[in-house]
């Protein structure tokens, strides 16, 4: 079965980073339809400094701790402790394997889901980045006996579909739900970060499996 | 863009650091966290330590409240982004002074994750931790999901009485219960005329067409209840006011305190226009006003409008709004 050395992945981290500061104004401006408009430069920002300090060298874990201490001791705002406690959670399931295949991987994303839902308040269809989280981990648990390039497509088919289901959906969480129905018809912007950094994530696996 | 910034990246720091510059009687800057501002006398063994914090962008608010009976200790987010739980963590154990320590903040989702990680991480350290989460938004939620609400300049009216109390020698569980007692006898609400930018967006994120006003309107921009024709000053007092009463168990014979803010833009000659209305509009439903506090002192950046804040007082509320206090944004003279 593939799998992908956990040394040598804190290069696919710095690709996950370099996707979110790519697209911090697009983030930035889903944000400000029906939020405060700096979901983008605060994930840029954090992400941006946790990058300068992860080594292409650094394990998975490694380079995962890096940007929850970014996250949580610099950026702050909701995502800093909703992504901190999923990176950081995510981390302690990959800590000291010296491969991680697909079951693993699975596993990971799911202890991540869990550390944002035990910090956060949010559940699955409140129109939150676990909106695109969720149905990545239920994917990667259906398909990891599979095998990783199969886990890998259908993470980011559902992390994709997840995110733009959430487009018609009225937000209970978070600023936006004030709103109520007015929330409708924008997409979330945390379910488009989220799902930005998973698609990134499994194609800068799928690239180093072997 | 009309705008005075370096690099968006710095504006914070940047802020802070001249904020401490033009503050030093009032505040220092924590040696152990470059985004904690510290009264002087935070700390002060055997009292009750005063702790908020929250989002850049609305100056005088946060750390403009941190002085001499008011706040010990703010935590400084982004611009309209929560302080990180590290921190409120930091602010909290520099305001404790063995006698614990009230985290008095606004609810929003970061603020409540991140101050409920902090209070967590100082427990550990053996720091009794109580929190009040203010909502005194009126337009943010429905009067029975309370909890929803939003907390705006309400809060500025709480830490005046929660560090009042604090300096009475008051233990954690009074100061905690007055000012729980402080936000629930308090409602607001926000009037915008013109939208705010984050500098590093570059333009608003939001939008109040021209002629137009959004009733309701939240401290980061989040919709209202209503986009109206713009009215006049006094019609715009008048319908502030309703919203603020209709909510409240407001009868005549009662005592208020009264906050009207400007949100950044608005000249402070037009928020006196709004307050003369509405100091009338009270005085006929013969409800007096003890004390009002007109300026700009819960701002949204540039964004143009105005929030009233009307506060119920009983006699401990109206002594403790009364006590001396001072700080860079509110002085109180005995």
């Amino acid at each position: 079965m593939a799998s992908f050395e956990n040394a040598g992945s804190g290069a696919m981290v710095r690709k996950v980073a370099a996707a979110v500061v790519e697209n911090r104004a697009w983030l930035s401006e889903i944000d400000g339809k029906i939020g405060d408009g700096d979901h983008g430069n605060n994930m840029a920002k954090g992400f941006g400094r946790a990058a300068e300090r992860i080594s292409d060298g650094d394990t998975l874990d490694a380079a995962f701790a890096t940007v929850t201490d970014v996250l949580m001791g610099e950026i702050g705002g909701s995502m800093g402790p909703l992504y901190g406690m999923f990176f950081s959670d995510m981390a302690d399931v990959v800590a000291g394997k010296e491969r991680i295949d697909a079951p693993t991987f699975a596993a990971m994303l799911a202890a991540g889901a869990e550390g944002v839902m035990a910090i956060g308040e949010a559940r699955p269809g409140d129109k939150c980045l676990l909106d695109a989280l969720c149905p990545a981990v239920t994917a990667a648990e259906e398909n990891a006996a599979k095998g990783f390039p199969e886990t890998l497509v259908a993470v980011r088919k559902a992390a994709e579909d997840g995110r733009d289901a959430t487009v018609d959906m009225i937000a209970q969480i978070g600023r936006a739900s004030r709103l109520g129905e007015r929330s409708r018809g924008v997409q979330d912007a945390g379910a488009t970060s989220c799902a930005l950094i998973l698609v990134t994530l499994a194609d800068a696996i799928e690239a180093r499996l072997s | 863009m009309q705008r005075l910034f370096n690099d968006p990246d710095d504006i914070v720091d940047e802020t802070v650091s001249g904020f401490v510059r033009a503050h030093a009687d009032h505040v220092t800057l924590s040696p152990d966290n470059p985004r904690v501002v510290l009264a002087k006398g935070c700390g002060e063994t055997g009292r009750v330590g005063i702790v908020t914090g929250g989002g850049s962008g609305h100056e005088p608010a946060f750390m403009g409240y941190a002085g001499e009976r008011m706040v010990d200790a703010v935590a400084v987010g982004e611009l309209f982004s929560s302080p990180t739980a590290k921190a409120f963590l930091e602010a909290i154990r520099a305001a404790d002074g063995g006698a614990g320590v009230a985290v008095l903040y606004g609810n929003y989702a970061g603020d409540n994750m991140n101050v409920k990680m902090a209070a967590r991480m100082a427990a550990k350290e053996g720091i009794e931790v109580l929190t009040v989460v203010a909502n005194d938004d009126v337009c943010s939620a429905p009067i029975d999901e309370r909890a929803k609400r939003r907390g705006v300049a309400g809060e500025i009216l709480m830490w005046k009485v929660g560090g009042a109390k604090a300096a009475t020698g008051a233990s954690l569980t009074e100061v905690q219960a007055t000012a729980q007692k402080a936000i629930d006898a308090t409602r607001s609400v926000g009037v915008g005329l013109a939208p705010c930018t984050l500098p590093a967006n570059g333009k608003p994120n939001f939008d109040i067409p021209g002629g137009k006003m959004e009733v309701g309107i939240g401290h980061h921009g989040e919709p209202g209840t209503e986009v109206a024709d713009l009215e006049s000053a006094d019609a715009v007092a008048d319908r502030m006011l309703k919203i603020v009463l209709d909510d409240h168990d407001l009868a005549s014979g009662d005592r208020v305190c009264v906050l009207l803010s400007g949100l950044g833009a608005t000249p402070i000659n037009e928020l006196y226009v709004v307050y003369d209305r509405v100091a009338k509009g009270l005085e006929e439903k013969g409800i007096s006003v003890h004390r009002p506090f007109v300026g700009n002192y819960f701002t949204s950046l540039e964004m143009m409008g105005v929030t009233l804040t009307v506060m119920k007082l009983d006699d401990e509320l109206e002594a403790l709004i009364d006590a001396p206090a001072s700080a860079p944004g509110m002085a109180v003279k005995g």
